[in-house]
């Protein structure tokens, strides 16, 4: 069995860069397309790492790409805010922002990791997320504080997106377990330092800190939104229809 | 009998992949070359977690100790101390400038970048300060694309990471 923790953090990597890969020859202007391109490449990058790292400590002969491929959305541990589809670019950077404040704070705990492989990770992945964090804040100042319509679409953007971001902070099992052993740090303990980030953030870009509500768990445990399924299909499919090919 | 110094002079020869005016070992990407029992091992460490020039480099490094009749390697990458563009050597950085691409700044890891601040960056054409930031993802992930307010002419930014 691989290890649940580092599953949850690569699967959150590849999923929402696979998500941002969407953008893809969609991009508003070409310069966003390359962003989110370059930030969906940093993601797949340090998903690889962590699944080669999983499939080591495993020991049982698999290996990234297997890791990737061949595991079924109920097998898949990200947190459900990265699934969420694109929406339109206000939803995209938001769900930026929120998700990149929070990895940020978990990278920069993470760099103080009992495990040598973790340490090393975070030391290299926190700064390439200190730039996607910068990017995303920059275009929430910029469309909050924008046009009456810009500013209308962050405001649906967060309805949308708020609910998602309580699971970022819920403790799952392996998270607990990773925590206890000093591998990881405590989701919770990273929330009061996330709000100041977002509120700094939200106030120069005129938008309100939502009220917290109901917020959705599940996806660390396997329990998926809908829209897993169908970016599995598009991300599985040529192993799936033509198993063991390699290229 | 092969030496660490050769193996270093034949690793020179590598050029990156997406920056072909300068090489692997000049970017800082060869960590170490160890050499024990006729092994050659060399350590490579990435720019980016998601560089699609690493693949390319782990291949032309094989090819170029295959060329050079060295047949027992290993090529093993790390990602602790993560790679910063404080090791690019000087040289380096005249090469870039040279080409266009404006050097990244000695003092690694912008702090700037969380509180959004923009660095003064200097037009590798024309020396000229009043230069603007039009996206901080440039052409590949590790440059940042400018313009030059002077003699307007667009150009890569190598990062500081």
């Amino acid at each position: 069995m691989a290890s649940d923790h580092l599953l949850h953090l690569a699967d959150n990597a590849l999923i929402l860069g696979q998500r941002l890969a969407e953008w893809c020859g969609h991009g508003p202007v070409l310069e966003e397309d390359i962003a989110l391109t370059n930030t969906a490449l940093d993601y797949i990058g340090q998903a690889t790492f962590l699944y080669k790292y999983a499939a080591e400590s495993e020991g049982q002969g698999r290996d990234e790409d297997q890791l990737a491929f061949l595991r079924d959305a109920w097998d898949y541990k990200n947190s459900l805010i990265v699934e969420l589809p694109n929406g339109d670019y206000a939803q995209t950077v938001t769900r930026q922002f929120l998700f990149s404040a929070w990895y940020y704070l978990y990278l920069r705990n993470l760099e103080n990791s009992s495990d040598e492989f973790l340490r090393g990770f975070a030391e290299k992945s926190i700064k390439e997320v200190r730039y996607h964090l910068q990017h995303s804040s920059d275009w929430v100042k910029r469309l909050g504080d924008g046009t009456e319509e810009s500013h209308r679409r962050m405001n649906d953007a967060i309805r949308e997106l708020w609910p998602f971001t309580g699971e970022m902070f819920t403790s799952a099992e392996f998270e607990k377990a990773a925590s206890e052993a000093g591998v990881a740090p405590q989701p919770e303990l990273l929330l009061a330092e996330w709000r100041q980030i977002v509120e700094t953030v939200f106030t120069e870009a005129t938008l309100k800190m939502p009220e917290d509500g109901f917020m959705h768990l599940g996806g660390k445990v396997g329990k998926h939104t809908e829209y897993l399924g169908y970016i599995l299909s598009d991300l599985q499919f040529l192993q799936r229809a033509y198993p063991n090919s390699k290229w | 009998m092969v030496s660490t110094e050769e193996i270093w002079a034949i690793l020179s020869e590598v050029p990156d992949p997406e920056i072909p005016v300068i090489n692997v070992v000049e970017m800082g990407i060869v960590r170490d070359v160890k050499i024990s029992g006729g092994l050659v091992e060399v350590v490579i460490t990435p720019t980016y977690s998601g560089c699609p020039a690493m693949k390319a480099i782990e291949e032309d490094i094989e090819e170029v100790l295959r060329e050079k009749k060295i047949a027992n390697y290993h090529i093993r990458t790390v990602l602790s101390p993560a790679w910063t563009t404080d090791w690019m050597t000087d040289e380096a950085r005249e090469k870039l400038r040279e080409t266009g691409i404006a050097p990244p700044e000695k003092d690694s890891a912008d702090k700037n970048v969380l509180l959004g601040k923009v660095r003064v960056v200097k037009c590798p054409r024309c020396d000229s300060k009043s230069t603007h930031m039009i996206s901080q993802f440039g052409s590949t992930a590790c440059k940042a694309l400018y313009k030059c307010d002077d003699c307007l002419e667009p150009f890569d930014y190598f990062k500081c990471i």
